[in-house]
């Protein structure tokens, strides 16, 4: 009783904090999907290639990986012709893993394939069971914000759940450690059939910085290919919201 | 003389106490008052025995303190742990690394199944309790909500948790050998990724070493911008934290309330850094500045925060269901918080005083002092007390920061970075910056050719991961979620 001024004040103060249209939602100031000019960069220089932390940039022509690249944004100041530039936009995502690579000729990630069959079954109701294996929390962190009451993507019946009998979906963060294999593995065969891997983050998606250990073993997803890649380090909540929506055909 | 968070030992000045000496001189200075910092083994190259050992203490005359042994493969030592239990998760390490044996250690246990002991999770040797009605529960490595993977057991009397033992590893990939593969001056988004929500702590606790190590210190003006980044950092985690906490007890308006003050607060660190963790804001002698415009959008933007936020906290404070779940709740004593070297909050919220921006000033700190908060019941509460304090603490420290007109805070004044980065060659260098959960400190050693030859990471973590389990003794085990989320603490930070 003593507390119901204090609640009002507070629930006042509170207002309405959702976004009411998550589609038209601009992050500001982040660092987002580059575009790459197209002049030819200068004979021998490989000081984007070089600065970058996880191998995801390609030349002959310009291209950057966008499944490998943390978006740390190193490679725009060391290029000399200044031919790489990030920009707000959170269209990162693709259904498969070749059409994450961008480049001057190829500006836009190849766009997210709607599924039919996965909006007849999904579109109304997705839940997801999330597996963080080796990386670093940042896109658990960005995954819990999605469901906060900015984001709020349970307004559209997509939430996460506690139990993976539960689950239509898998969403994966992290390279892999070795020391997750098994329950990784234990955790997807608990998940009853139709059933989809998502994966969130560089770090899912190629290992990211981690690529290179030897701590990290990737072989569940050589045989569990990813329904939806949706890269980031981490994960902006819109990036994965936007992936989400297209691929169930949600608003469009 | 100004105590510094960051030291370079010349490893060509002094020669390396032997093991049995170097052991003794650590068993004078604890039991002299100093405080074991950190305590850990390099082992040497291909076909080399000799492991280097290094202890790190701080002191309250001189500040951080190094010391340097020698042991070989095989070598065994008494314990210190023996003597000083809060030498027992460094003594683990150095164990699980190195093979270096401390004898008599009363819980020689993997800390993070590294190296050949990866994917024998199930060889963990738990403690059992033995009776007939006693119980085990044991939890995860996957919980249920998004978090990090580890696994919990409880050894049970009908409710109530005699014991918990913690059993890391699963977020275990190798950071410390990664970061020898890569050039140094490139580093920073890799060191980012060690503990993604402390990523302004690792990296400044990264560039102070590295700048150190080059013999050319950043400006202070950018030292100040690190201080903004790491106090915004520390804001919003401590605000996750909160929203924890009421959502563990069903608090619901502190979920919602928490859970868009967040959202303020790394929105503006993105429109200063570009990603919301404040990840590609600091990066070697620079730092992005904040123009007349960010300064006057930083600073409207915690003013606003502010109001909202202590509204929401005395909401919180004053409602009788958190008091009966938060007071009494997961007690760790002052004397066990000491004893176990427990960092950062959990030891303030216990009553221990220690804070490396008070304890190591450094210039910044000297300049633009940073209170240090404590409480003394070393409960859930207390803990809970300790972050809202903190936040407090920091706005205040942001807003005299932002508004000293006599700082240029446009970042304008970096000094560019030559592909010819060099550092002092045979040097070892340790640097500690306290983040949201305590000292985060990282020692860079350089070899004869100015390479990186070691790089030792360690989160606060790792030494506060026994504080939870002493927190939940002959406490239910449905107050377990609280104690677990007012610890709030690192996997992917323990287990690198």
């Amino acid at each position: 009783m003593f507390n119901f001024p204090k609640s009002i004040a507070v629930r006042k103060a509170q207002g309405s904090q959702f976004i009411p249209d998550l589609r038209a939602a601009v992050p500001g100031g982040y660092r987002g999907k580059p575009v790459i000019a197209g002049a030819a960069c200068a004979t021998g220089c490989t000081a984007c290639v070089d600065a970058c932390p996880s191998r995801a940039i390609a030349l002959d022509p310009l291209r950057i990986d966008m499944g490998r690249c943390v978006l740390c944004g190193d490679c725009e100041p060391a290029c000399p012709a200044g031919s790489i530039a990030f920009k707000t936009d959170v269209k990162l995502s693709s259904t498969t893993r070749d059409g994450l690579t961008i480049s001057a000729a190829h500006p836009d990630i190849d766009p997210i394939k709607v599924s039919a069959e996965l909006r007849k079954r999904f579109g109304r109701s997705l839940k997801l069971r999330s597996v963080s294996a080796g990386g670093c929390n940042g896109c658990e962190l960005e995954l819990n914000a999605v469901g906060n009451v900015n984001f709020d993507f349970g307004r559209y019946g997509i939430d996460m759940v506690a139990s993976p009998r539960h689950a239509d979906g898998l969403v994966l963060t992290g390279p892999i450690s070795r020391n997750m294999v098994e329950a990784l593995q234990i955790c997807w065969d608990a998940m009853p059939e139709p059933k989809l891997v998502i994966a969130m983050g560089a770090c899912a998606i190629s290992g990211g910085v981690f690529a290179d250990c030897a701590e990290v073993d990737r072989r569940f997803l050589e045989t569990f290919k990813p329904t939806l890649y949706i890269p980031g380090c981490p994960t902006h909540p819109l990036v994965f919201i936007a992936a989400v929506m297209d691929l169930l055909g949600i608003d469009v | 003389m100004t105590k510094n968070a960051v030291v370079v030992y010349d490893l060509r000045e002094t020669t390396p106490l032997g093991l049995a000496d170097f052991i003794n001189e650590c068993d004078r200075r604890l039991s002299e008052g100093e405080r074991l910092l950190s305590l850990f083994g390099r082992n040497g190259g291909e076909g080399e025995t000799a492991i280097a050992v290094t202890a790190v203490f701080v002191t309250e005359s001189d500040g951080l303190s190094v010391l340097r042994g020698v042991a070989k493969k095989g070598d065994a030592y008494p314990a210190l742990t023996l003597k000083h239990p809060s030498a027992h998760i460094y003594e683990r390490e150095l164990w699980e690394q190195t093979g270096v044996l401390p004898g008599g250690h009363p819980w020689l246990k993997p800390v993070r199944f590294e190296g050949a002991r990866q994917q024998r999770m199930d060889e963990y040797p738990f403690f059992t309790v033995r009776g007939r009605e006693v119980h085990e529960v044991g939890v995860g490595p996957i919980h249920a909500g998004v978090i990090e993977p580890g696994h919990f057991r409880f050894m049970c009397h009908g409710e109530t948790v005699h014991h918990l033992e913690i059993q890391l590893g699963y977020q275990h990939r190798g950071v410390e050998k990664l970061l020898l593969q890569r050039p140094p001056k490139n580093l920073t988004p890799t060191v980012e990724s060690i503990c993604g929500d402390s990523c302004i702590a690792y990296a400044w606790s990264y560039l102070a070493a590295l700048e150190a190590l080059s013999g050319t210190p950043a400006g202070f003006e950018t030292d100040v911008l690190r201080g903004i980044a790491l106090e915004m950092e520390r804001i919003a985690v401590h605000v996750a934290t909160l929203n924890g906490l009421a959502t563990d007890i069903a608090f619901v308006q502190g979920t919602g309330s928490y859970g868009r003050l967040r959202t303020a607060v790394i929105n503006a660190s993105q429109r200063v850094s570009g990603n919301r963790f404040g990840r590609g804001w600091l990066r070697p002698w620079r730092t992005k500045g904040l123009t007349d415009a960010l300064r006057q959008d930083v600073r409207q933007t915690l003013a606003d925060f502010a109001v909202d936020l202590r509204r929401m906290n005395g909401l919180m404070c004053s409602a009788l269901s958190v008091k009966a779940r938060f007071k009494g709740a997961g007690v760790v004593s002052t004397q066990a918080a000491r004893d176990l070297g427990l960092l950062g909050v959990a030891a303030r919220a216990s009553g221990v005083a220690i804070d490396a921006r008070s304890e190591l000033p450094g210039r910044l700190y000297e300049r633009a002092p940073m209170g240090s908060v404590v409480e003394s019941s070393g409960d859930c509460w207390a803990r809970m007390l300790v972050r809202m304090r903190e936040i407090d603490t920091s706005l205040e420290w942001l807003f005299r920061v932002l508004d000293d007109s006599t700082l240029d805070l446009s970042g304008g004044t970096a000094a560019p970075v030559g592909a010819d980065l060099r550092l002092a060659p045979e040097q070892l260098c340790v640097s500690v910056v306290e983040g949201v959960r305590g000292p985060v400190l990282l020692a860079l050693e350089t070899a004869a050719d100015g390479a990186l030859r070691h790089v030792k990471v360690q989160d606060p973590s790792l030494a506060n991961w026994f504080g939870l389990a002493l927190a939940v003794r002959d406490n239910g085990i449905s107050d377990f979620p609280i104690c677990n989320k007012s610890f709030d603490l690192s996997y992917c930070g323990n287990d690198l």
